[in-house]
C-alpha cells in the first residue's frame, strides 16, 4: 500500500449518454513516471478529474496517496501532497507570477516563512525567475504553462499530475519539461502524465496506459508494449504472388513499396527471411531489426480497437 | 478581492463615478434654498425638501449597490470555473464550502467598504451644502447594506450554476420585480384588496430587497413627515419613497435567515457541481 501512489478499480464516469471513462483499473507505483495516452476525447482528462476530486465517479473506486476518493476528508488531506497542472491552465491575469504562487502556497498550507524560498525555487526550475514580478496577463501561452508547472511543483509534492504539460511549449520547453520530470523521479516523486504527444511520453515514462473511448486498450512498460521482434526491410521486385508465397512460409510483410516491415522476425530467423525473399525474386537493399515507435504501436492499437 | 478590484480598475471607475455623483447631488442640495425665488426658503421647508431629496439619493445608491452586488457576484464562481482558473485551486486541499464562503466574505467586505464610504461621503456633502442630516443615517446604511447582501448572495448562488451574464440579468430582473412587488403590495393594502396584498407580500418574502429598502426610507424620514402621514390618502403606502412604519422585526429576521439559506444553497449547489 505504501508503495502505490494511485490505484483505481473499475473507475468509470458517465456524462448523460456518453461513457467518458469505462472501468479503468490501474496501479501507479511510487517514484515512477506513468504515462496516460490516448487520442483527444479518450477520457484522459476525465480520469484526472476523478482522481483529484473535481468530478465524482459513476462507478468504481480510486485511492490516491492512500486516501480513497470516496472519503472526502481524507482525500482533501491527501491533496495537500499533490501538485496539478490542468490541461486548461489559466491564472488570474491581474496577479503577478509571484502572487499566483503565493496564493497557491496558502492553499497548499505551506508555512508562511517557507513561501519565499519555495517560490524562488520553482520559478528557477521552470525558467521564469526574471518574470516573477510581471502580471500574468502579459504572459505568452508557453509562459503561462510554465507558471502552471511551477504551481504544480510547489512544496515538493509526493505526486505530480500533469495534464498535457507541453501542449503550448516549443521544443526547447518540451525538453525542459522532460528534464524536470526526470528530476522529479530522481527525488522519488511520482509523476502521472497525460499526453497525446507520444514522442514525449516515450522518452520519460516507465509505464503507460493507452486509452481510447474511455477504455484502456493496453497497459504496461514500454518494453512490454512495443514489439521488438520486427525487422525493417528495403526490397524491390516483390510481386503480390511473391508476398503471398512469403506469407505462407510465415513471413507476412506489412507495408507497400520498397520499405516493408516483417513482424515476428528476429534473431536466427532473419537470415531465413533474407533467403526466402531472394528466392521469390526480391532484390534486398537493407535489413535492420527495429523496435517500433510508440506512435506506430499506438496507431496499431487504435486500429485494432 | 480588493487587489483584484484595484488592479482591474474597478476601484478607479467606481471612485470617479461616485465622486461625480456626490458632487452633482451636493450642488443640487446647495440650490434648495434658492427655490423660493427672491427670498430664500424658510428653514423648515428646506429641511423637508432636503429630506425627500436625500431619500431619492439613497434610492439611487441602493440601485447602484444592488447592481454592483449582482455584477460582482454573478461571475465570481462561474468566471473561474469557465476559464479554468478554478481547476488548480480546487485540486488543493480546499473544500467547496470554503471556496464559496471565501468569495462571499471577500465580496461582502468590498461592498461594505464601498457602501459605507460612498454614503458617508454623500451625507457629509449634503450637510455641508444645506445643513441637513437625516434622523438615523447608520440605520439607513444598515438597511441599504442588507439589500446589497441579499443581491450579493443571490448573485453568488446563480454564479455556481449559470454564466455571469445570465446570473446578472436574472438578479437584476428579480430586484426590479421585488421593487414592483412592494408597490403592488402597498396598493393592495391601501384599497383593502387581499389578493393583491398577498402578491406583494409574497414577492417581499421571496426577494427581501424592497422590504429592506422601506426600512432605509423610514430611517431617513424626519419626524415631521411621519407625523403628517396619518393625514395622507390610502395610496400613500404604495409610494416607494415613503414608509409610514419600520419593517417588523419578523421581516428583518426573515431577511437575515434568507441570506443564510441562500448562501447555504450556494454552497450545496457548488459542492455537487462537477468542474
Amino acid at each position: 500500500m505504501a508503495d502505490v501512489a494511485i490505484e483505481t478499480v473499475d473507475l468509470a464516469k458517465r456524462y448523460g449518454r456518453i461513457q467518458a471513462l469505462a472501468g479503468l483499473s490501474m496501479r501507479v507505483e511510487r517514484g515512477s513516471i506513468f504515462g496516460f495516452l490516448g487520442p483527444n476525447g479518450a477520457g484522459k482528462t476525465t480520469a484526472v478529474k476523478l482522481l483529484l476530486g473535481l468530478a465524482r465517479p459513476s462507478a468504481g473506486e480510486a485511492v490516491v496517496l492512500g486516501a480513497p476518493i470516496s472519503d472526502e476528508r481524507a482525500h482533501r488531506e491527501a491533496r495537500a501532497r499533490v501538485g496539478y497542472l490542468p490541461e486548461l491552465f489559466r491564472y488570474p491575469g491581474w496577479l503577478t507570477a509571484r502572487e499566483v504562487l503565493a496564493a497557491h502556497c496558502a492553499l497548499a498550507r505551506v508555512e508562511r516563512d517557507r513561501w519565499d524560498g519555495e517560490i524562488r525555487e520553482v520559478l528557477t526550475t521552470v525558467g521564469l525567475s526574471e518574470r516573477a514580478g510581471d502580471r500574468v496577463q502579459g504572459f505568452s501561452k508557453g509562459m503561462q504553462q510554465r507558471l502552471g508547472l511551477a504551481v504544480a511543483l510547489l512544496a515538493a509534492p509526493e505526486l505530480v499530475v500533469l495534464d498535457e504539460p507541453t501542449s503550448a511549449l516549443d521544443p526547447v520547453g518540451r525538453r525542459d519539461v522532460r528534464e524536470i520530470v526526470r528530476a522529479l523521479r530522481a527525488r522519488g516523486t511520482t509523476v502521472f502524465l497525460n499526453s497525446h504527444l507520444l514522442s514525449e511520453v516515450e522518452q520519460v515514462c516507465d509505464r503507460v496506459a493507452v486509452v481510447d473511448q474511455g477504455a484502456v486498450i493496453a497497459m504496461g512498460t514500454l518494453a512490454e508494449l512495443l514489439r521488438t521482434d520486427s525487422v525493417r526491410v528495403r526490397a524491390t521486385g516483390l510481386t503480390a504472388e511473391a508476398r503471398a508465397s512469403l506469407a505462407r512460409e510465415g513471413f507476412a510483410l506489412e507495408g507497400d513499396g520498397e520499405r516493408l516491415v516483417a513482424p515476428g522476425v528476429s534473431g536466427d530467423r532473419i537470415p531465413l527471411l533474407v533467403e526466402a525473399l531472394v528466392r521469390v525474386g526480391g532484390r534486398m537493399y537493407a535489413v535492420e531489426p527495429v523496435q517500433e515507435t510508440l506512435e506506430q504501436r499506438f496507431l496499431a492499437l487504435l486500429k485494432e480497437h | 478581492m480588493l487587489r483584484e478590484a484595484v488592479r482591474r480598475r474597478l476601484v478607479l471607475a467606481i471612485a470617479v463615478l461616485t465622486l461625480a455623483a456626490v458632487a452633482l447631488t451636493g450642488w443640487g442640495f446647495a440650490r434648495i434654498p434658492e427655490l423660493g425665488g427672491r427670498e430664500p426658503l424658510p428653514a423648515q421647508q428646506v429641511t423637508l425638501i432636503a429630506s425627500q431629496l436625500t431619500i431619492l439619493v439613497a434610492f439611487m445608491f441602493s440601485f447602484v449597490l444592488a447592481l454592483s452586488a449582482v455584477f460582482v457576484a454573478s461571475p465570481a464562481v462561474s468566471g473561474e470555473t469557465e476559464s479554468g482558473i478554478a481547476l488548480a485551486v480546487l485540486a488543493r486541499p480546499i473544500s467547496r464550502t470554503e471556496y464559496v464562503l471565501g468569495k462571499w466574505i471577500g465580496l461582502s467586505a468590498l461592498l461594505f467598504v464601498y457602501a459605507a464610504g460612498a454614503i458617508a461621503l454623500e451625507l457629509v456633502v449634503i450637510r455641508l451644502a444645506v445643513g441637513y442630516t437625516p434622523p438615523a443615517p447608520l440605520v439607513a446604511l444598515g438597511f441599504l447594506y442588507g439589500e446589497t447582501l441579499v443581491l450579493l448572495t443571490l448573485g453568488l448562488l446563480l454564479s455556481t450554476r449559470v454564466s455571469g451574464m445570465v446570473g446578472g440579468v436574472v438578479g437584476l430582473v428579480l430586484f426590479g420585480l421585488a421593487w414592483m412587488g412592494g408597490i403592488v403590495g402597498g396598493i393592495g393594502a391601501a384599497f383593502d384588496n387581499a389578493t393583491i396584498t398577498h402578491v406583494g407580500t409574497a414577492t417581499k418574502l421571496l426577494v427581501p430587497t424592497d422590504g429592506l429598502w422601506r426600512g432605509a426610507v423610514y430611517a431617513l424620514e424626519p419626524a415631521a413627515v411621519l407625523a403628517g402621514a396619518s393625514g395622507l390618502p390610502a395610496g400613500a403606502a404604495a409610494n416607494p419613497f415613503f414608509a409610514p412604519a419600520p419593517p417588523p422585526w419578523t421581516f428583518m429576521a426573515w431577511a437575515a435567515a434568507w441570506i443564510v439559506l441562500v448562501l447555504a444553497a450556494a454552497v450545496w449547489s457548488f459542492r455537487s457541481r462537477e468542474i
